[in-house]
Parts: C-alpha cells; structure tokens; sequence
C-alpha cells in the first residue's frame, strides 16, 4: 500500500521519444514503475524501450486499458495543454516535471484538476518514490543507486526542494531511519499537491508512522500544515526544517519560488506555527536523523515496520 | 518576477482602457521641463526606480511650476537607481481606492482585493480597517465580469456612479492581468477626482518569469527578479540559458567583489541545497560573489559555460561548488564542464567541489584526474561530505594557497586551432572537430566506446578513424548530448585530437551563425 498511486496502477509518460523521455522511462522501469506505454504526438507507432508509442492519451488508453498516472517530460510551454489532455483521458494523477511552466497555465490546471476529480504533482518537481515499488518522475537516478539511496521505513518524506528531497531521504537512510514514499511537491508558487495534501496522505496511509517534511520561506504550504495538525487532522508525528535563512527579502533564489513578500511566509513565523502546533522544528540539517529517531522512540514507532 | 515600472505598468493599464493622469516618462531634465510645460507647470515628478517606499525617499515631488519641475528631475536623475522619471498631471483628489489581482497560493487561484481606503499600504489597511477591505476569488473558466466587479465595490459601501466606475475599472484591471500573465498587477491608489473621474495614479505591475516568452511586446530584457539593473555577465549568463532548454542556469551577481579578499564564486544546484550550501560558506566567513543554479540535469557544455561565467567574475579568492548532496543529474557530466572550463582559463583560486549524487564516483574521479596540474587545488567530494565540511576545506585551502610567482599558461584537453581537415560536425550549441590522423585502432575504438549516446563509430577503412554513426543533422539537433566525453577521453589517451567549440554569447546574444539553439 502507498499513497498518490494504487497498487497494480498503469503509468504513461508524455513526452516519452525525447531526451528526457526516454531516459527516464528506462530508470522508472528499471525501479519497478508499471510503464505500460507513452505518448508523443507524431510518433504514434513507434517504440521506446520496447513500449508502444501513441500519437494521443485517449488512443493510449483505449489501446492499454485504464492508466493512473501519466509523467510529463515535455517543454513548459506544451504542459498545459498535454495535462488537459490527460485529465480528459481519465487520468488521475499527472506528475509535472517541467520547470518553468507559465503561472496561469497551472491556474488553469489546477481549475481543471479539480472539475476532473484529479491531481498533479508539481510542476518542477522531480516526482516521488515508493521506496523498492516505484518511482513516478526523476528522483534517485540509476535503480541501482536509488535502491541504495532510498531505505525502506515507516517515515514519510515530503518537500519543497527538489534536490533536498533526495538528501532528506538518503541522509535518514544513512541515519537509519527508512522512508515509505519520498515525496518533491514542487518548487513552485503553485502547484498541485502542496505539503499540506501530501501530509494528509501520510495521515492515511496506514504504512507511514511519522512525516518529515522540508519547508522553505514563501506561501503558506507550512503554515497550512500547523493548522491541520492545530484542528487534529493530522496526528502521526511531525518533523520539519525550514529552509532559507540566507535569503534576503524580495529576493528569489533560482527557481525555489522561496519569496518573502510583505512579511508573509518568513522562516520565524512557519518555525513558530508548526512549533506551536506541535511539530518537532529541527535546526540544523545535519541532525535531520538523530533527531527524527528521538520522535519516533518517544512515540514508540519503531524504525521498521514489523510486516 | 519581472517587475515592471510605473510608467510601463500604467502602459498596460492604458492599453485596457484604464485612465491615466496625462502624462509621460523623461529620461532627460530638458524632457521633464517639455512634459511639465505640456501640463501647465504644476505637476508631480516621479522616480522611475525599482524600489519600495518611493513617497518615503522623497522620490515623488509635487511641484507648482516648470522651473520647480525641472529642479526635481535634476535631482532625481542624479540618483544612480532612477534611469528616468514620471511627469504627470497633478490630481484633484476627492477619494482614493485600491485594487490587485493576484495569485491566492492556498488556493490556488486568482484573487481580487479592492478597498475603499487607498493611499496607505495594503497591509495596514487590512489590519486598522478589516471591514473596508474586500477579497474575491476569480473562478479563471469563468472571467471577472463588470457587475460582479460593481457588487464588489458595493460591498464596501461604494454606490451610484462610483460604483458603476469602478465596476468597468476592476473587470479592466482583471482583463489586463490576465492577458500580461501578471503575477500581480496593482492599483494603489486609485484616484477619484473631484470632477467624477477614475484614475490609475500609480501601478505595480509584476509578469511572470515564465510566461515572458509569450510577450515580446514588453520587451522585458531579462525575465528574472535580480534585484538590480542587469550587468554583463547577467546578460551573458541569461543568454546562455535563453537559447539553451536542457537544464536550468541561473546566475546573478551578489556584490562588487572588486576590493574585498573573502568573495568567492558559488556554484550551487537546486534551489534548497544552494541556499542551505551559501549558509556553510558564510559560516566560514567567506561572502559568495554570486548566486548561481546549475540543475535539472544540464549537459556538461551548460556547466562549463556557467564554469566560465563564473571564473570571470573579479576579485574572487576562491571557487564553491555545491548542492543538495544526492543529486539525480549526471553529476560526471557536470565534473565533465568544470574540468573543461577550469582547464582552459587556467584556474588560479582554490576550488571545492561536491558534486553527491547519481555517478558521484565517476565525477569525483574526473576531477581529481583533470585537475591534478592546474596552478591552483581542486578537492572533490561526494554526498557523504556535508556541505559545512566542504567549506571548511575551501576555508582552509584558500588560507593556505601561495600562487605561483607566475601564472602558468593555461592546459586546455585539446588544442583548438586543429587542422583545417580535421573531421568536424555541430552540436546542439557548439562544433566538434576531430583529427583524424592521431588514432591507432585501439584508441579510435576507446573513443568511440565512452560515447554514452553510442553516436560515434570507427570508420569501415584504414587507417583508424573516428565519424558519426548518426546523421550530422541528429548530431546537431541534440542527438549528441554534449557530455564532453569523447574530448576527456582523448585527453586521456594523450591525443589531444578531439575539440569540442563552445562560444561564449556577448550580453547582446551569440554570434550570428549560433542563433539557433
């Protein structure tokens, strides 16, 4: 059992004969992602790593029967589009790895998402990992490395950080302290599944005993998950680090979509909610596991999960 | 985002049909004295300056006569921050509103925020007058009409006329957001006049990043927040990316790095790691240059021109590379770039690089081989070194480097004058040249082998030569990666006979025969 995709789920990926496409059909694949076929518009009838090429998402589906989740490696501009076409498919879950996807573009994703009972991940996200099941994006590189990376646990993984994602979940690997899914929302203003969804997940999911999550300065993703955990719909224990000391107001570093704007979404006042509310605020991200592994022993969840 | 100043916000209101004070931008004293004759003497001067709190700095001037106007322009434009300025109608005010479109990011939609109280910032507004202060969430399938705009002036008590005014002037300001791709896009204050009128007296206007591509029309020179008039090696740098998809580049100049002996040049990947890398190198007391962003996996000929940009900036006493630590880019295709730049420009400042991650070893290794005889050290390490660690290294190398009495020359892989026959085809953004006379059967098939692609062949005939096994088309059109691979490896045989040309832009964009990438 995992959050965000069924067991058995079928997997796409959009964009599948380009670069991108390509290489990381074979990676998913190569960690156990159930990749049934893809799609490339113009190339319908081809083969990539031996799965069938459509020109469109409905003949995918119609040829491959139902598909959960479709993972987008195509140029920002085309994702809009490309989405739409996949919620109107019945797709279910859309992980949007393209970076710079324009603003309203994901509004209107976003509006859609939701007249289509959908979600997406992202965009600018490198994805998620089922730790040993599967790997939805670009997370955790070659299976090989990535099995070693990633250890399996009881401990959620979710952040706003691409590249952090992976060392939050390596380092508590190394720590040992072993992770169900290891969630990137996502590095932009908006997106799809911000923390606050992914944590109410984690509540759900039977497998995960305790959630780490990476904040970072800007918007109100952690601010929203103080409150769930303040009105009770979140109770599985929480750990978090807040990112972004060093950033100057008005200042954006790379595509972080960190931004201080007016004094919303500073780094004291997230540390200060989710303290408030109960979390467990970890200073220094060299103590990411020491200090997860306390949490748990004080909540007696064990490190593994006895099944 | 990309912030638009007053005078280009208040074009956009314009060409919505939002009314404006009459007036127009200046870049010259002689030009604000016309402007303020045009309007009859008494008019305000504005700073055109991408700062808060203008009113607060004295860099709104409200002035009686032509000569006052002049006086004002004088002294604004002597302000290194203010390129030009506003000179508009003084208004007769009777009230003032405000009014923004953003982006509500709970929930992921449009917002409209309207007051009946303008003037003062938003915030405080909100905070001493709560009830005057409306918030409406814009359902985008279903646009912003004028009398759902109207309803919500009346919400605050707004009737009659004004009402219907500022019904026509939020649907505008809605439609202007909408079709400019503004993040935001605000009004404060919007001005009623005591002869009835609605007018826009000031704009905040601000584009997405990512959307700019879609509005030539805005002539928006660089579609990234950096706090500054762009320099050189921003434009540079933002040349580089704009005509380069694969992978993110990104770069802005911290801090005139001319005269101070702690700057060192940061090279980070991931927005997170970056940061959290900037705050160990602080810690170590050094001060980074620089900001900069390799990452979603960007070929090595990315990284090297970012290596490039970054080696050139001043003053620098050393060179920090790091990230998250457990990186899902090609982390050897990156070592790949910094060897090649490091090579060719001769690095003469320390260098730690982390470079954790997907094919760690292999990157780690590429360094230590590459740079071993260069002027200055390069340590690497992987994900199993903290970032804090690494810059403990820098610390300690920096401290502790005595360059030579005389720089050597630069040990470029290859040199680039090969013969005029060599063996040559384009790549994505650049040209490989090979000389085909150096190989042996045993070193053209070694070549051919490190190709990761697999798009080199050994030529059918003797003797021994190395060619593409894929059209020169593909090759250019992204077939070949760019990895640097093969110029390494023949380095490494002791062939030199394999250079890849990857020119550099001008602030101004490539040379003419590169446009297209």
């Amino acid at each position: 059992m995992s959050i965000l995709l069924p067991d058995n789920a079928q997997v796409i990926v959009q964009g599948i004969t380009g670069r991108e496409g390509v290489a990381r059909t074979q990676l998913m694949k190569g960690y156990g992602t159930n990749i049934v076929g893809g799609v490339t518009p113009g190339r319908g009838g081809q083969e990539v790593e031996g799965l069938p090429v459509f020109d469109s998402v409905a003949e995918c589906v119609a040829e491959l029967g139902e598909v959960f989740a479709s993972c987008l490696f195509i140029p920002a501009p085309l994702v809009k589009d490309a989405t739409l076409e996949a919620f109107s498919a019945g797709i279910k879950l859309a992980v949007i790895v393209p970076d710079r996807v324009p603003l309203h573009d994901v509004l209107e994703i976003k509006a859609a998402a939701k007249d289509y009972g959908a979600d997406f991940l992202g965009p600018n996200t490198l994805g998620c990992v089922n730790v040993n099941n599967w790997v939805l994006g670009m997370m955790g590189g070659r299976a090989e490395s990535a099995r070693k990376f990633f250890k399996p646990g009881v401990v959620g993984v979710t952040s706003r950080s691409g590249g952090i994602t992976s060392s939050m979940a390596y380092y508590l690997g190394q720590g040992g302290v072993g992770a169900t899914t290891i969630v990137h929302v996502g590095g932009d203003s908006v997106v799809g599944l911000p923390h606050p969804e992914i944590v109410k997940r984690f509540e759900a999911d039977e497998a995960t005993k305790a959630i780490v999550m990476f904040g970072e300065i800007g918007g109100s993703q952690e601010e929203q998950v103080a409150e769930l955990i303040e009105s009770g719909q979140v109770t599985k224990p929480l750990i978090a680090y807040i990112g972004g000391k060093g950033a100057k107001e008005g200042t954006r570093f790379s595509h972080a979509g960190a931004i201080i704007e007016g004094g919303r979404g500073t780094r004291e006042g997230k540390i200060e909610a989710l303290a408030k509310a109960g979390a467990t605020i970890v200073e220094d991200f060299d103590k990411l596991a020491e200090v997860t592994k306390q949490v748990l022993a004080a909540n007696g969840i064990a490190l593994a999960d006895p099944q | 985002m990309a912030r638009l100043d007053e005078h280009r916000g208040k074009q956009l209101l314009d060409s919505v049909g939002i009314a404006l004070p009459r007036g127009d931008r200046a870049e010259t004293v002689t030009q604000a004295r016309q402007l303020a004759e045009q309007l009859g003497g008494a008019c305000v001067v504005k700073a055109l300056a991408q700062v808060t709190g203008r009113a607060a700095r004295g860099w709104v001037r409200l002035v009686d006569s032509a000569d006052e106007a002049e006086q004002a322009a004088r002294e604004l434009l002597s302000e290194p921050e203010v390129p030009a300025v506003r000179v508009e109608e003084k208004l007769s005010i009777a009230r003032e509103f405000f009014a923004a479109v953003l982006v509500d990011d709970r929930a992921g939609q449009p917002v409209i925020v309207f007051s009946s109280r303008g003037g003062s910032g938003i915030e405080e507004i909100a905070r001493e007058h709560p009830e005057d202060v409306v918030r409406q969430p814009i359902d985008l399938r279903r646009d912003f009409t004028q009398p759902m705009a109207a309803e919500l002036a009346g919400q605050v008590g707004i009737i009659g006329k004004t009402r219907d005014g500022l019904g026509e002037l939020l649907h505008h300001l809605y439609w202007a957001w909408h079709r400019y791709d503004c993040r935001s896009l605000e009004i404060n204050p919007i001005v009623e006049t005591t002869d009835g009128r609605l007018i826009a007296a000031d704009c905040h206007a601000a584009i997405d990043d990512y959307a700019v591509f879609r509005h030539p029309e805005l002539n928006i020179r660089i579609a990234r927040e950096i706090g500054h008039e762009p320099n050189e090696l921003e434009l540079i740098a933002y040349e580089v990316e704009k005509h380069d998809y694969r992978g993110t580049f990104y770069f802005i100049q911290l801090a005139d790095p001319a005269t101070a002996a702690n700057f060192v040049a940061f090279h980070g990947a991931g927005g997170g790691g970056s940061m959290m890398s900037m705050d160990a190198l602080m810690k170590e007391g050094f001060q980074p240059a620089n900001f900069c962003d390799t990452s979603g996996n960007p070929p090595a000929s990315k990284v090297y021109r970012a290596a490039k940009v970054l080696l050139s900036l001043p003053g620098i006493a050393g060179y920090f590379a790091s990230g998250s630590g457990v990186a899902s880019q090609e982390q050897w295709q990156s070592a790949n770039g910094l060897v090649k730049a490091f090579r060719e420009l001769g690095l003469s400042v320390p260098a730690v690089i982390r470079l954790g991650g997907n094919q760690e070893e292999r990157a780690i290794e590429t360094l230590n081989q590459f740079c071993a005889g260069l002027d200055a050290p390069v340590e690497a390490y992987g994900k199993d070194d903290s970032a804090r660690f690494c810059a403990e290294r820098l610390r300690k190398l920096v401290d502790e480097y005595q360059p030579p009495a005389e720089a050597s020359a630069p040990q470029p892989l290859s040199p680039a004058d090969l013969p005029a026959d060599a063996y040559r085809f384009k790549t994505f953004s650049g040209e490989i040249a090979i000389d085909q006379s150096r190989f042996t059967a045993e070193t053209a098939q070694a070549v051919v082998a490190c190709c990761p692609r697999q798009i080199l062949k050994v030529g059918a005939e003797a003797p021994a030569r190395v060619e593409l096994a894929i059209s020169p088309e593909d090759a250019r059109k992204g077939k070949c990666i760019e990895c640097l691979a093969c110029e390494l490896k023949a380095c490494e045989l002791g062939l030199a006979n394999i250079h890849i040309e990857l020119p550099m832009p001008t602030k101004d964009g490539y040379a003419a025969e590169g446009e297209e990438r």
